[in-house]
C-alpha cells in the first residue's frame, strides 16, 4: 500500500512541478530584458485553457495523430519514473533501467514525430526530419555521457550511477549534458521555442497542427522532459550520496534551479545558430561526454 | 611537484587543441593558440620544486612571447590580410573535430603503452605532446588559409615543447630561449610572406598558390 502511494505521491511531484521550469525561464528572460513577463505559472494556464477547447483534425490525420502525443506523454512520465530524486531513490528501479530511460525518451521523440507527420503537412515533415537528424548527435552525447557514468561507478542502473565524484570529468559532463538539454529540449542556440516564422522552427513546426488536448498534453511532456534533464544533470554531476535526505532534496532543488536560471540566461544572451554551425555545437557536446568517458575511464590509472 | 594541477594544465591545453580545431573564426582561433602558449609557458614554475631564477625567466619569455607577441603579430598580419575567417577548408570543421578527438584518445592509449620512465608514466605529458603535435598537423594540412596554418605550426610547436618538458633537467636553457626566439622569428617572416601572399593573389588562400604565373 505504501508503494501505491509512495508512486503516486511520485507521479503528482512531476506531474505538478513540471510546468514551473518554463514559468521560471520566461521569468528569467523577461527579467534580463528588463520587462516584467508572463506569471511563472503561466503554463498551468496554457495547459488548463487548452484542455477545454476542442481539436481540429486534418482530414488526412489517422487515430495516429491523437495517439502519438498520448504515446510520447506515458513514454517521458515513465521515463521521469526511472530518475531517482536525491536520496529517495526512483520508483521503479532495477539492473539496467538506464537503457529503458534512453529508449522511453526515443520513443517520445519518434512518436511526436510521427504525430506531426500525420497532418500530411510537408511543412511539419520538414520540422520532424529536422528534429530527428538533431537527435542523432544529441544521442550519441548523451550515450556517451550515460557509459562515462556507468564505467566511473561500475554500475548499470540509475539509483547507483548518478553517484558522481567530483573532478575534471565532472566539468566535462556538465558542460556537455547541459548543452544536450539545450538541444534536446529545442532551447536557444539550437532552437527558438518563442519563434513562428517558418523557416528557423524545429520542436514549433512538428506542433502546429495540434490543438486542444493534444497540444496541452505535447506542452506538459515537454516540460517533463526539461525537469528530467535538469535532474539528470543535477544528479550527474553534484556528489549528494552522503547528504542527508532533507539536504539532498534541497541540493536537488537548487540545482534544478540553477539549470533552469541557466538556461534563461543563454536564452537571453545568445543569438540562435545557424543551421548549419549546429551540428558542429552538437560535436562539441558529443565530445565533452567522450572526454569525460575517457576521464571515468583512464582516471584511475593516469 | 604538483602532478594534479599539472595534468588539469594540460588537459586545458588539449581541450584548446579542439577549440582550435572546432573554430572557423581565426581571431578565436589565434586567441587559442595564444591561451594554450600561456598555459605551457607556465608549466616549467610548476615542475620544478624549487624556483631558479633562469626558469623563471624562460617561463615568462614563453608566456610572452606565445601569449602576446606571436598572437599580436599574427592579428597584425590578419587586419593587414583583411580576413575573418576560415571559408572553406580542405577537411570540415566536424571532421577535423573527431579527427583531433579521435587522435587525442590514441594519443592516451598510446601513451599507456610507451616504456616511459616510472617518473612520467602518471603525467598526462606524452599524450598531450603527442595530442598536440596530432593537431598541429591536422591544422597544416586541413586548412586553406595561411594564418590557419600558421596556427597549426603553433599548435605542433606547442606539442614539441610539451615533449622537451619531459627533458627539462636535461636541457640547456639556452635551446629553449633559442626556440622561442626562433618561433617569433619565424612567425614574424610569415606574416610578412602572409601580406605578400595577399598582395600578389588578392586572397590568403594557399590553394592559389599552386598556379604558377609570371
Amino acid at each position: 500500500m505504501t508503494l501505491i502511494l509512495d508512486f503516486i505521491l511520485r507521479l503528482g511531484l512531476w506531474l505538478l512541478l513540471a510546468p514551473l521550469l518554463p514559468g521560471v525561464i520566461n521569468k528569467v528572460k523577461a527579467w534580463v530584458a528588463g520587462r516584467r513577463g508572463p506569471p511563472v505559472l503561466q503554463l498551468y494556464y496554457d495547459l488548463a485553457r487548452l484542455w477545454r477547447k476542442g481539436v481540429v483534425l486534418s482530414t488526412l490525420a489517422s487515430p495516429g495523430f491523437i495517439v502519438g502525443p498520448a504515446v510520447a506523454w506515458v513514454a517521458l512520465m515513465g521515463a521521469a519514473m526511472l530518475v531517482p530524486l536525491g536520496t529517495a531513490g526512483a520508483a521503479l528501479s532495477f539492473r539496467g533501467d538506464v537503457l529503458l530511460l534512453i529508449y522511453l525518451l526515443a520513443l517520445a521523440r519518434f512518436c511526436t514525430a510521427w504525430a506531426a507527420m500525420e497532418t500530411g503537412s510537408a511543412f511539419e515533415g520538414m520540422g520532424a526530419a529536422r528534429e530527428v537528424s538533431y537527435a542523432v548527435l544529441a544521442e550519441a552525447a548523451i550515450v556517451a555521457a550515460v557509459l562515462s557514468l556507468s564505467v566511473q561507478t561500475g554500475s548499470v542502473s540509475l539509483a547507483t550511477m548518478l553517484s558522481p565524484s567530483a573532478g575534471a570529468g565532472a566539468v566535462l559532463l556538465a558542460a556537455g549534458l547541459f548543452t544536450v538539454l539545450l538541444a534536446e529540449n529545442c532551447r536557444v542556440p539550437f532552437d527558438d521555442p518563442n519563434t513562428h516564422l517558418e523557416l528557423t522552427m524545429i520542436h514549433e513546426v512538428m506542433v502546429l497542427d495540434h490543438s486542444g488536448p493534444p497540444l496541452a498534453v505535447i506542452l506538459h511532456g515537454a516540460s517533463v522532459k526539461l525537469l528530467l534533464f535538469s535532474v539528470f544533470l543535477t544528479e550527474a554531476v553534484l556528489p549528494m550520496g552522503d547528504l542527508t535526505p532533507s539536504g539532498a532534496a534541497g541540493a536537488l532543488a537548487a540545482g534544478v534551479l540553477t539549470v533552469t536560471v541557466s538556461v534563461g540566461l543563454v536564452e537571453s544572451l545568445l543569438a540562435r545558430f545557424a543551421f548549419r554551425r549546429v551540428p558542429l555545437l552538437l560535436t562539441t557536446a558529443f565530445l565533452l561526454c567522450l572526454f569525460a568517458l575517457l576521464v571515468a575511464w583512464k582516471g584511475g590509472v593516469v | 611537484m604538483s602532478s594534479g594541477t599539472l595534468n588539469l594544465l594540460i588537459g586545458l591545453a588539449m581541450g584548446l587543441n579542439l577549440l582550435a580545431l572546432g573554430s572557423s573564426r581565426l581571431p578565436s582561433l589565434i586567441r587559442a593558440v595564444s591561451l594554450q602558449g600561456m598555459v605551457l609557458g607556465a608549466m616549467p614554475l610548476l615542475m620544478e620544486s624549487k624556483l631558479d631564477w633562469r626558469v623563471g625567466l624562460v617561463a615568462l619569455a614563453t608566456v610572452v612571447g606565445k601569449g602576446v607577441v606571436i598572437p599580436t603579430l599574427l592579428r597584425r598580419a590578419m587586419r593587414a590580410a583583411n580576413i575573418e575567417r576560415e571559408l572553406e577548408p580542405f577537411i570540415g570543421f566536424v571532421p577535423s573535430l573527431l579527427l583531433g578527438a579521435g587522435g587525442t584518445i590514441a594519443a592516451v592509449a598510446l601513451a599507456q603503452a610507451l616504456p616511459l620512465l616510472p617518473e612520467h608514466a602518471g603525467s598526462l605529458l606524452v599524450p598531450g605532446a603527442i595530442a598536440s603535435v596530432l593537431t598541429g598537423f591536422i591544422l597544416l594540412i586541413g586548412r586553406a588559409k595561411a594564418i590557419s596554418q600558421v596556427c597549426g605550426y603553433l599548435i605542433l610547436e606547442n606539442g614539441i615543447y610539451l615533449f622537451g618538458l619531459l627533458l627539462i633537467h636535461a636541457t640547456p636553457l639556452l635551446v629553449e630561449s633559442g626556440i622561442l626566439l626562433d618561433l617569433t622569428v619565424g612567425v614574424f617572416v610569415i606574416g610578412i610572406i602572409v601580406d605578400r601572399i595577399q598582395r600578389a593573389f588578392d586572397s590568403l588562400d594557399t590553394r592559389k598558390l599552386t598556379t604558377l604565373r609570371e
